[in-house]
């Protein structure tokens, strides 16, 4: 089947049914995606499929319809997304595992809701699960970013 | 590096880890120090000034050896180093080095020892000084206790120190210019009239003088890094996914394995059933394991599939199998035969517990598990002669020596290779993982090969933190606690982690009682009674420890007492605290909350007060009854760690530590049937989440005498602050941890 991710299509033989992330991971070595708990409940391996944020452990390979996005393909080290800025500038990372998925559920949020309110906030994020305890430093980055974004 | 002689190198490298070592010690129960373990690896060009800093034509790099597991350890030892070296650490390589005991650590045994970290009588501080003696004899190259800062904080400033020196001595050599005309700045030494030579020009002259002998350390007053808010090193990979962990590795020819052993730890495999799984897509092989079997596939959801399709007929568990008979266990438990410690015992409880209404409670807490984001994983490869190991560990030497043992290698022949972890909580102080992949490597040699756990291996193969219950008994007296008499009954962590690593576990477990029996409390009859339950389900360190739990009978038996008396539970506090830096902390909470002030309708205070770790930590949380239940408005946190060398990263492991304790306290736990834990995956076992988690308000202070880590210390009073919020918030009074069990949350 082939797949457009983060830009460029590749053509992947797997089953139909073998989740988004093993293929993103496995198949085509893009590591920033991560496995935390394979049910959905964790959001470490959040993806956007045509710029929505979605559960890749959770959505068969088959099913895929649109382009990915990944935390590799939204900004690179050198070139960085305003709110991977954001997330750098409120120090947010501990261990950093779910940060991946945080940064991309947040991404996809601002980009329906660029002026959230802190509930909305609350909301949006609490899929995503971070077991050092970042939460604080995160509002306060989603928050920046917004202002990030709105500037450019 | 050509023209430098390999003898002289050497020697003179030996010569300036010796210097290092000195300085810093200053007295040396061991006259010989370790040789540099870098030296064994150097590449031509390089040069290793200390264990701690090597340097090549292309760069700097440092020596991180305590694992980071989240807390930004590796971050913290580059600044340290960089302070003295005057670099910056953004510029250096980081390295957490190899398995080595010249990496030992000096201070995380004295946690074990029952020596209350306020205490500096002369046994005390004898006590502090064989812990040292016996890390350094051990080579105990091991990252816990919250114990980085306090062990590395002298020693990584002065390995910078002596590089920088002896940069600086290679300069005066090249230029023939005196000490006193040159200095240091950014990576360079600096002449008089303004050029710079930069270090990394000056490595082969260093490697050809012989070794400074003395170096000064900075004045605080001079630091460009410490005390200030620092960028950690790791932030930007982390914010892009181009951190690796463990489970990112790919080599050439790799395989992936997962594997499946007895959920009931020890019950064994009776037999199995791969039929199914040895012919699905990707199947490369289906071994035997101890306990259980691996399979190895081409990548890692076939694995997992074709793990999940075979049947395995597990044995029973050889520990009491069912919750209710492993708090049975415990409650049997308070018995003079079981008796660990008393470690307490002030005044006369016994006499003082018939004078006055006795007031008794009893409390609960629950085997948790760790449950790091990241599963346990790790990559190894077996050849004839070296097995290499990549992965995430706090205990490198262990993994090394037992690693070496199952597969019969000498040491120096397993190669450690510490990565990243992506959390840990103290899940990865355990081996037991790699001893897994080590076993699949040794019927697959020359294979790399990757093993992941599933999630439900992982919740399911932890060693918790375990179960205990508490009997509190005391009394009051003119408004004031009179008598606090509380006996703990748990399992001992120390009897079963330490097995595991084949070392010793000798006198009483202090685990038992820490966070309780070593409180700077004085109460006119105080005595607190360890009581060790038989091994049940084998159990681990988890963050904070021993304190983790106590605190939370402690602190909550304190506020029953102070509630009893009429008094003031934080003003009672105060009144009994009989040192300085954990009166501050109150203190400090108190100014912060407001405390005293009305809290409005259908709200309430907390207070709690945790000294561990030698951190005195007080915490205040506001909490608001509502339609949907209870809401945690906010927290507010004081913690003394005697000097707080980066505010920013010391606020992030002060708010994590108290989500890690409020989350476990509202709604975690790990209930068993049949040898098996019940909760195998985040959806029941949630921690705290974005919308649960309160304004988190923190003070760092800096009246203790000594410096200190903050990586565990913020857990252990959450949970009582929490249950004392909800008492003065509702009236009722839970004893019982998780808290979710007896109230609602929003």
């Amino acid at each position: 089947m082939k797949l457009t991710v983060d830009g460029t299509t590749h053509e992947v033989d797997v089953e139909e049914d073998m989740p988004l992330l093993w293929v993103l991971r496995d198949e085509l070595g893009i590591t920033g995606p991560k496995y935390g708990c394979g049910i959905a409940q964790c959001g470490a391996c959040t993806v956007h499929v045509d710029g929505v944020a979605v559960r890749s452990c959770q959505l068969a390979a088959g099913d895929v319809d649109g382009a990915v996005t990944t935390i590799n393909g939204l900004g690179t080290p050198a070139v960085r997304h305003a709110v991977q800025d954001a997330w750098i500038e409120m120090q947010v990372a501990q261990c950093g595992y779910c940060q991946s998925g945080q940064i991309m559920q947040a991404a996809a949020f601002l980009d329906v809701n660029p002026s959230p309110t802190d509930a909305e906030i609350d909301a949006a994020m609490s899929g995503n699960l971070c077991r050092c305890g970042t939460y604080p430093r995160i509002r306060e980055a989603v928050k920046s970013a917004a202002l990030k974004l709105k500037a450019t | 590096m050509g023209r430098v002689k390999t003898i002289a190198r050497r020697s003179f490298l030996i010569g300036s880890a010796a210097v290092a070592g000195g300085v810093i010690f200053g007295v040396y129960q061991y006259r010989r120090e370790g040789e540099n373990p870098l030296l064994a690896a150097l590449k031509p060009g390089e040069t290793a000034i200390t264990p701690y800093v090597k340097i090549d034509a292309q760069g700097i790099t440092l020596i991180t050896p305590r694992a980071d597991v989240g807390q930004g350890a590796w971050s913290m030892q580059a600044h340290l180093i960089a302070e003295e070296l005057d670099i910056d650490p953004a510029t250096a390589t980081l390295s957490p080095g190899p398995a080595d005991p010249i990496y030992y650590n000096g201070v995380v045994g004295a946690e074990a020892m029952p020596i209350a970290a306020t205490s500096e009588t002369i046994l005390a501080r004898t006590g502090r000084g064989a812990a040292d003696v016996m890390g350094k004899f051990m080579g105990l190259h091991i990252t816990g206790g919250s114990s980085t800062v306090p062990d590395m904080y002298d020693r990584l400033r002065m390995a910078g120190a002596v590089a920088r020196e002896t940069l600086i001595k290679a300069a005066m050599k090249q230029t023939g210019l005196p000490r006193d005309q040159l200095s240091t700045e950014n990576g360079c030494v600096v002449l008089p009239d303004g050029l710079k030579i930069e270090y990394i020009d000056l490595a082969t002259i260093a490697a050809e003088i012989p070794p400074v002998q003395t170096a000064t350390l900075r004045d605080p007053s001079q630091w460009r890094y410490l005390t200030k808010p620092q960028q950690r090193t790791d932030m930007v990979a982390k914010s892009t996914g181009t951190q690796d962990y463990g489970i990112d590795m790919q080599m050439p020819g790799m395989v992936i394995a997962t594997t499946r052993t007895n959920p009931a730890i020890g019950g064994g495999l009776i037999g199995f059933d791969a039929e199914i799984a040895r012919k699905m897509r990707g199947v490369q092989a289906i071994l035997p394991i101890t306990g259980g079997i691996a399979v190895v596939a081409d990548n890692t959801w076939r694995a997992f599939q074709a793990a999940q399709a075979v049947e395995c007929d597990w044995g029973p568990a050889p520990y009491p199998a069912n919750s209710a008979d492993q708090f049975e266990t415990v409650a049997n438990s308070f018995t003079d035969d079981h008796q660990d410690s008393r470690l307490k015992d002030q005044g006369n409880v016994a006499d003082a517990l018939l004078h006055g209404p006795l007031i008794k409670a009893e409390y609960r807490i629950p085997y948790l598990a760790h449950a790091p984001l990241e599963p346990m994983s790790v990559v190894v490869q077996l050849s004839r002669q070296r097995l290499d190991i990549w992965t995430g560990t706090q205990i490198p030497r262990f993994v090394q020596a037992n690693m070496a043992r199952l597969t019969e290698l000498d040491a120096e022949n397993v190669h450690v290779h510490v990565l990243m972890s992506g959390g840990s909580f103290g899940r990865r102080l355990e081996d037991d993982y790699i001893a897994q992949a080590v076993e699949i490597a040794m019927q697959l040699p020359d294979t790399p090969i990757k093993m992941i756990w599933q999630r439900e291996e992982d919740f399911t193969h932890d060693f918790p933190r375990p179960l205990a219950i508490a009997h509190a008994r005391g009394t009051v007296k003119s408004g004031a606690v009179d008598a606090f008499d509380l006996s703990i009954a748990a399992p001992s962590v120390a009897e079963s982690s330490l097995a595991r690593l084949r070392q010793p576990a000798i006198g009483p477990d202090v685990a038992i009682v820490a966070g309780a029996w070593d409180q700077p409390y004085s109460i006119p009859h105080y005595r607190v009674t360890g009581y060790r339950v038989p091994a049940m389900v084998p159990i681990s360190s988890w963050r904070s420890v021993g304190a983790s739990g106590n605190s939370f009978m402690h602190e909550s038996f304190f506020d029953e007492l102070c509630h009893a008396a009429g008094t003031d539970p934080l003003a009672e506090r105060l009144r009994v605290c009989w040192h300085m830096p954990s009166q501050k902390v109150l203190e400090a909470v108190a100014e912060m909350s407001n405390w005293g002030s009305d809290p409005g309708p259908g709200r309430g205070r907390g207070v709690a007060f945790t000294l561990s770790f030698g951190v005195p930590v007080a915490e205040v949380i506001e909490v608001t009854q509502t339609d949907q239940g209870i809401r945690i408005d906010r927290a507010f946190v004081a913690a003394d760690v005697g000097r707080v060398l980066d505010p920013k990263n010391f606020e992030a492991q002060v708010q994590g530590g108290v989500i890690f304790g409020l989350g476990h306290a509202m709604n975690c736990e790990l209930t068993y049937e049949n040898g098996v834990p019940q909760q195998d995956n985040y959806h029941v076992y949630e921690g705290m989440r974005m919308h649960q988690t309160p304004e988190i308000i923190v003070r760092g202070l800096e009246n203790g005498a000594k410096i200190r880590g903050i990586g565990e210390p913020a857990v252990p009073p959450a949970a009582p602050a929490l249950a004392n919020a909800i008492f003065a918030a509702t009236g009722k009074r839970i004893r019982e941890l998780p808290l979710s069990k007896s109230i609602d949350f929003v």
